[in-house]
């Protein structure tokens, strides 16, 4: 247990070097090495959504890949898509429509959300709703996530 | 009295309301959309210790041997201690009130001490520099058990064929009855008597964040700040400090974000109390914070009933009688310190609540179980309450071959008959059921549903309207737990200052978990105030700055805090006006604050930036009479009292398509009509009724924790335990009535519940209207496909 190992991973556009436990996954990573608190742990077996963060562009559960598996990685959080304005668009119609209520699952929820977005067409409500049914959210009932984001993507 | 001072309901006269009845969004979003909230296991600290517990394995079994030598020797441990050692400096509990007679239950402590009486409860900690070496160390510990006889089914409790705790004679933690008298009677003469039984399955609150705290116990000080994700951060103050000695002013608790409560976080958790207690141990911070599987097992549970309810009707469908037999199951213990009687006590109180008959008879028990503990969760006892009622009322709609609107039309209490006592003792203020019934049957275009359900069955597609009239419990007064000697605050408090830039900052005691407290505080001080919203900053969760409340809990947020900070909003614009009459050689009632600036009442002249008034206030008073002291901070506080509940109504309908082959239900779309007098933010209300609706859907399609046997909970993670996605959920048409409480100059009720009061009842309703042509019935909750295919006869 007490074996590391080096890694080197681009977050949010910084270049990091640790040692870490095999065993850690990368959302304890972000959260306890590098202080990125930003990413939620709601389960810790890949349901919940809450630690999604992008991996080279893809969204990943940050609870499912280990922080070795990063290695050579870029690796964008909550934060780093917040201070470059990725996510000005969507923050703000989430804003505005009080698409967030205790906020806990809103950074996983806005990395999903901002990845249709990327993919650069019109989806249905429907479709809004099964591209974020896997990010749960305890408070809001999602009506007014679909419709901050249908906002963006339609907009 | 000028207009600023009259209530907001105050009839023929119009009220500036500034931004209250506005959809602003809130201000305290921003740090959240940008993943820089403070979450409690967000915070860092020096010399932060992790604990990790050590759990039961077995629902009921006597502690034989646990050696604790093998976790000690590990790496990074600090210290491993078992139930004796924390009992030394956390005192036990027993969760009763005095107002619900005869309720009883055992001692709990921290960490439980010879026998473990549910599997997931602790019996050893483990503190450790990380939590994973923590938990690496819990593997080690090396224990010794003693089964025990386990009790899981509430039928076989009551039976006491087993008792589970020593030195009680029977399993009953408490016992309710209630008679009106006459209700025999009635049924002898009824021309209809309709009967079922309802199942409701226990499931609980899976708020995202896990349970968290971090205990911070400094030795010099005697002093113990505690940084925890609670609803309830006075009684908490309060708990801490008898519980573990330590005066209630060096006990400081802050909640700062909380990821979603809805009554999870309100309770006295013992694995809470014990962090709490190792810090003071340890002489350091210890942040415990329970992980997903340990959430299932340890957060409280709630609504596990089985319930037979009677109604006698008239050939015309007038209900004459109701009558009631509710038996609900809690665990092993009753939680402290509200106890786990209330929720079978809501049962009694709210079966038939919205309807005019006058006899009503109910027999209730809370019995022990080798389970989770249970206690109270987002709208206490209503969905029990409106499914057993709204079940039955379509039952008895069903027999008399009415339609469900037009039976309940007959029934509903009229909206001029208040103030009004329900049978069961309860009583409410004014309520506006046949307008709120009026207005479901308008949005949803209700005749225009049903020629479309009958339509589609040509075609053999199974749609079913179901609707769901109640009335919600919200603003308690102390009647609720102060009266039965819990040290539970039912007033709240506001402080409201003026900074020197004209800036104004709320304290307040009721506390924010993502609903829009902070938000909604600071529409009503800068509407109370008459600044703009920007200029207003909200601080809620710190004992150590806000006045003493009770925190977030029974819808009471907005209508005991919200007026707390109207009347502390308005008591220091007096006082500003004093000062700027002062500077300005004015007489104060010319004078009045609108737009940040002091103006002439009749010109609307802008007279006096507030910046100004700041400035000579705190740095030139000098330039003042020498009799005048300004006063620009300003406490007020607020407490219901005529009336036990501001009760509250309204009726959801539910639409949804059934597939008689597969047994699933789709949502089609969902109504909500509410009366929660003074909307203070519409959007703010709308979502909380949504969530609640959704958390409602839950109950009813998906969630049940289901326990082997043996007391073995088998679904006890977000796997195999299904909540509410995104995918599968419809799109909910809200709409309100306002009729004001009169008992605040704000009038605003609660909202918090109501949709998860209702919206369990309405689905039940639609599938068993969707059900009716195939003479299928369905009334054991959750709703799974399998449970519809059986009550199809299918499998």
């Amino acid at each position: 247990m007490d074996q590391t190992l080096v890694v080197t991973l681009m977050v949010n556009g910084t270049q990091v070097t640790r040692s870490v436990q095999p065993r850690q996954h990368l959302v304890d990573f972000l959260r306890d090495e590098l202080g990125l608190t930003g990413s939620h742990i709601g389960c810790e077996h890949g349901v919940c959504g809450a630690c999604t963060l992008r991996v080279n562009g893809e969204i990943v559960r940050g609870c499912l890949m280990l922080a070795v598996q990063a290695n050579g990685c870029r690796v964008d959080t909550i934060e780093g898509l917040s201070d470059s304005k990725e996510l000005a668009k969507l923050q703000k119609a989430f804003h505005e429509k009080n698409a967030l209520q205790c906020g806990f699952c809103t950074p996983g929820m806005l990395m999903a959300a901002q990845d249709l977005v990327r993919l650069n067409r019109k989806p249905t409500r429907e479709e809004i709703r099964s591209h974020i049914s896997g990010n749960y959210c305890r408070c809001t009932g999602y009506q007014a996530i679909v419709d901050a984001i249908e906002e963006v993507v339609n907009g | 009295m000028g207009k600023a001072e009259l209530p907001l309901h105050t009839p023929g006269t119009k009220i500036d309301r500034g931004y209250i009845g506005e959809s602003v969004p809130r201000p305290n979003a921003a740090r959240l959309l940008q993943g820089r909230g403070a979450f409690t296991d967000d915070l860092r600290f020096p010399r932060l210790a992790h604990v990790a517990f050590f759990r039961s394995p077995y629902a009921h079994a006597l502690i034989k041997k646990l050696d604790l030598e093998p976790a000690r020797r590990q790496p990074g441990v600090i210290g491993v201690f078992d139930g004796r050692a924390v009992a030394e400096y956390c005192t036990p509990w027993v969760a009763v009130l005095a107002h619900l007679k005869g309720i009883k239950s055992p001692e709990q402590h921290a960490i439980a001490i010879e026998r473990a009486c549910w599997q997931g409860e602790a019996v050893a900690a483990v503190v450790a520099e990380s939590r994973t070496q923590a938990e690496d160390a819990v593997q080690l510990i090396e224990a010794e058990w003693e089964e025990l006889p386990v009790v899981v089914d509430m039928e076989e409790s009551l039976k006491n064929t087993k008792t589970i705790h020593p030195g009680f004679e029977d399993n009953i933690c408490f016992k309710r009855e209630h008679d009106t008298g006459g209700v025999d009677d009635a049924f002898a003469k009824a021309d209809v008597v309709v009967e079922d039984t309802f199942h409701f399955g226990r499931h609980t609150g899976v708020c995202l964040e896990g349970r968290a705290i971090l205990a911070d116990y400094n030795a010099a000080e005697h002093s113990l700040t505690v940084y925890h994700a609670t609803q309830a951060p006075h009684m908490m103050q309060d708990i801490f400090s008898r519980h573990l000695n330590i005066p209630e002013g060096n006990v400081r608790v802050i909640a700062k974000d909380v990821g979603g409560s809805f009554g999870i976080k309100v309770h006295v958790y013992a694995d809470e109390m014990a962090t709490a207690a190792l810090s003071v141990m340890l002489r350091r911070p210890v942040k415990f914070v329970a992980d997903r599987l340990e959430s299932f097992l340890s957060d409280i549970h709630a609504r596990e009933h089985r319930a037979k309810v009677r109604v006698a009707c008239t050939k015309a469908g007038e209900i004459l009688a109701f009558e009631l037999d509710d038996l609900t199951a809690i665990g092993p213990y009753s939680v402290y310190p509200r106890t786990s009687g209330i929720e079978g006590n809501q049962v009694v109180n709210l079966t038939g609540g919205p309807y005019r008959h006058q006899k009503y008879k109910a027999r209730m028990h809370v019995v022990f179980t080798n389970k989770n503990v249970t206690c109270q969760y987002r709208a206490v006892g209503h969905p029990i309450a409106v499914a057993l009622t709204e079940g039955i009322v379509d039952l008895a709609a069903q027999k008399l071959g009415m339609d469900p609107a037009e039976f309940r039309r007959i029934n509903l209490i009229a909206d001029d008959a208040y103030p009004y006592t329900f049978p069961s003792g309860i009583k409410f203020e004014k309520l506006s059921h046949h307008k709120a019934l009026d207005l479901l049957l308008k949005i949803t275009n209700y005749a225009h549903l049903r020629a479309e359900q009958s339509r589609l069955r040509q075609q053999k597609i199974y749609r079913g309207i179901g609707l769901a009239a109640m009335i919600e419990v919200t603003n308690p007064s102390p009647a609720f737990y102060g009266v039965g000697g819990a040290r539970i605050s039912a007033q709240d408090g506001a402080t409201i200052r003026l900074e020197p830039t004209g800036m104004v900052t709320v304290m307040c005691s009721v506390t924010e978990q993502g609903q829009g407290t902070e938000g909604i505080f600071a529409q009503i001080a800068a509407s109370a105030v008459g600044v703009s919203m920007d200029k207003v900053k909200v601080i809620t969760g710190d004992t150590g700055v806000t006045p003493y409340g009770g925190g977030t809990w029974a819808s009471r947020g907005a209508g005991i805090g919200g007026e707390a900070v109207l009347q502390a909003g308005r008591a220091l614009r007096s006082n500003m006006l004093e000062v700027a009459a002062h500077i300005l050689k004015a007489d104060k009632a010319e004078l009045d604050i609108a737009g940040n600036a002091v103006i002439n009442k009749l010109t609307q002249e802008r007279k006096l930036e507030l910046a100004e008034l700041g400035r000579v206030a705190y740095f030139r008073p000098d330039t003042l009479p020498m009799d005048f002291q300004s006063e620009l901070t300003v406490t007020r506080h607020y407490t219901p009292r005529q009336y036990g509940f501001t009760f509250t109504n309204g009726i959801q309908a539910s639409l949804v398509e059934v597939d008689p082959d597969t047994g699933f239900v789709k949502l089609l779309k969902h109504w909500c009509v509410e009366d929660s007098g003074t909307v203070i933010n519409p959007m703010l209300v709308d979502e909380q009724l949504r969530g609640g609706v959704v958390q409602g859907i839950g109950a009813a399609l998906y969630e049940e924790c289901l326990y082997s046997p043996e007391g073995q909970l088998l679904n006890g993670n977000m796997a195999d335990y299904l909540v509410p996605m995104s995918g599968e959920m419809p799109d909910i048409v809200c709409a309100h009535i306002e009729t004001p409480t009169l008992q605040s100059q704000l009038g605003a009720k609660g909202v918090g519940e109501a949709g998860t009061a209702g919206a369990p009842a309405a689905i039940m309703n639609a599938i068993n209207d969707a059900l009716a042509p195939l003479n299928a019935r369905v009334t054991r909750m959750p709703f799974t496909p399998e449970r519809i295919l059986r009550a199809l006869k299918k499998v």
